[in-house]
């Protein structure tokens, strides 16, 4: 059965589509049939991450409105075998989402995939509402500081009460804390949250804290989801959180500062 | 075929009583008459229907009856609580019978007089909620205490007409005796409130800074202000 999981967070540039592109290319790594669908219409983002927005031809609305089938929308990646994307469309808004057409596209997609990955856009309106709300499990992307933590806990707020789950009374949207920009240099200095500080005003599983890290950045405006990169420590804290999500114990890497050794101290870091 | 040009269903109207105290038609004739000359048009053209329960036992001519009334343009539409003969004869006079068993008048006042006002403490079950109430999220328990297993976040809002309980910590506001009941207590496992309030007063986060920040309390109210006290002495 696949699965529907919703990666949202309420407040926006935290990372929720530079997360969404890691985990659903992380999936298929691991072998599974992934889609990742952009819900951020008018604000077309993750096509640019995924590096392949020379491609789109037909979006998430067209297909919506019988405009052009799945098929035509879907964008195979090229890199990772197993992987396709569904773009948003920029010209339109939100509204031209309904809960309906939303519904049909991803039953649609469920006979195929085994995980369907929707990136949220940020807020609390339709397109977020839209996007959690067939969702099985949420990944709730939030920045180490207190204006992200409290957005999210709005966020976890809203799943718990109006996902679709929700209304029907059947078991809840499984939540995942995703900690992405951590600095633990800063966060010694007491200038950024610790991770215990987001976990105990959220109370939710922890999935994976993120590095702040350069890697994140120049894979964005190359278009390679950071998961790709397994040099860099982002890419590898994305990796350590797939794993988790497919039910794996692993420890969680990077949340101390490095101690500088002998060599660094001398050559510089 | 043709398609169905009607429907029918049941409704339910209002239709004006004549409730008959004597068999005599001349005298309810001219006393009719002086009733609907008060307010002739409210009258006018009225459905009636006759309540026969005081005269059950006697004859009346129901064709007579309907054309005086037809006379003073009301139009007599059935009867009611007629013996099975009146309903025979009422039948044949074009009147339809209705069921009618209570007089409604006489319901009311019998109902009046048995109910008596006894004070009575009711007594509801707590409303329990298990995990974190989120921000944004506002929870009232009406006319009960709450109790909360798991933290209030910063922006979520609890409030009781008893006592608020929250096992974890109390982030946002809570608010208790929210109708007004000054024995109305708040206890909270740790205390990181935006503002408790209780029986109308408050305290915002500012003035709750002091020796009891950030541990088990209880919070209630004394001399119109609130004391808060610990929870676990010693």
């Amino acid at each position: 059965m696949a699965k529907v999981i919703v990666v949202t967070s309420g407040k926006g540039g935290v990372g929720k589509t530079t997360s969404s592109a890691a985990i659903g290319t992380g999936l298929a790594l691991k072998g599974f049939k992934t889609v990742i669908i952009d819900f951020d219409i008018g604000l077309r983002n993750l096509d640019l991450i995924m590096g392949c927005e020379r491609r789109v031809v037909y979006d998430f609305v067209n297909v919506i409105n019988g405009e052009s089938n799945l098929n035509q929308a879907l964008i195979k990646d090229k890199r990772v075998d197993k992987l396709y994307i569904l773009p948003a469309s920029q010209t339109r808004d939100k509204d031209a989402l309904t809960r309906d057409g939303v519904e049909r596209v991803l039953n649609e997609l469920k006979k195929d995939f085994d995980y369907i990955v929707c990136d949220s856009p940020a807020g609390i309106e339709a397109g977020a509402m839209m996007a959690m709300y067939f969702a099985d499990e949420a990944i709730v992307t939030t920045n180490p500081e207190v204006s992200s933590v409290r957005d999210s806990d709005r966020i976890l707020g809203i799943l718990h009460s109006k996902s679709k789950r929700a209304e029907e009374g059947l078991e809840s949207v499984k939540e995942h804390l995703l900690l992405t920009r951590y600095n633990p240099e800063r966060v010694e200095k007491g200038e950024m949250l610790s991770v215990e500080d987001v976990q105990e005003i959220l109370a939710i599983k922890l999935l994976g804290v993120i590095p702040e890290s350069q890697a994140v950045l120049s894979a964005s405006n190359s278009g390679q989801p950071v998961i790709l990169d397994s040099e860099s420590d982002a890419g590898q804290a994305y990796t350590d959180a797939i794993n988790r999500l497919l039910g794996e114990t692993v420890d969680f890497r990077f949340l101390d500062v490095e101690k500088k050794g002998l060599f660094k101290r001398i050559f510089g870091g | 075929m043709s398609e169905q040009i009607f429907e029918l269903k049941g409704n339910l109207f209002t239709l004006s009583v004549l409730h008959l105290f004597s068999a005599d038609t001349a005298l309810l004739s001219k006393q009719l008459d002086e009733k609907i000359a008060q307010a002739p048009k409210f009258f006018a053209g009225a459905p009636i229907v006759i309540n026969l329960s005081d005269v059950q036992d006697e004859a009346l001519d129901f064709s007579f009856l309907k054309s005086m009334l037809s006379g003073l343009s009301l139009n007599p539409v059935g009867v009611c609580n007629g013996s099975q003969e009146q309903n025979e004869i009422a039948k044949a006079a074009g009147l339809s019978v209705l069921n009618y068993s209570q007089d409604v008048k006489g319901a009311t006042a019998k109902q009046q007089t048995n109910t008596s006002i006894v004070e009575k403490t009711v007594h509801l079950p707590a409303q329990v909620i298990h995990g974190t109430v989120r921000s944004g999220q506002q929870v009232y328990a009406k006319d009960r205490d709450l109790i909360v297993i798991g933290a209030v976040s910063h922006g979520a809002e609890v409030i009781s007409d008893g006592n608020v309980h929250i096992y974890g910590t109390l982030r946002g506001r809570a608010i208790a005796g929210a109708k007004g009941y000054n024995e109305a207590n708040i206890f909270c496992q740790k205390l990181e409130a935006e503002l408790v309030s209780i029986n109308g007063s408050y305290w915002i986060s500012d003035s709750l800074q002091g020796e009891h920040w950030g541990s088990a309390v209880q919070i209630q109210q004394k001399n119109d202000s609130l004391e808060i006290s610990a929870l676990v002495k010693g």
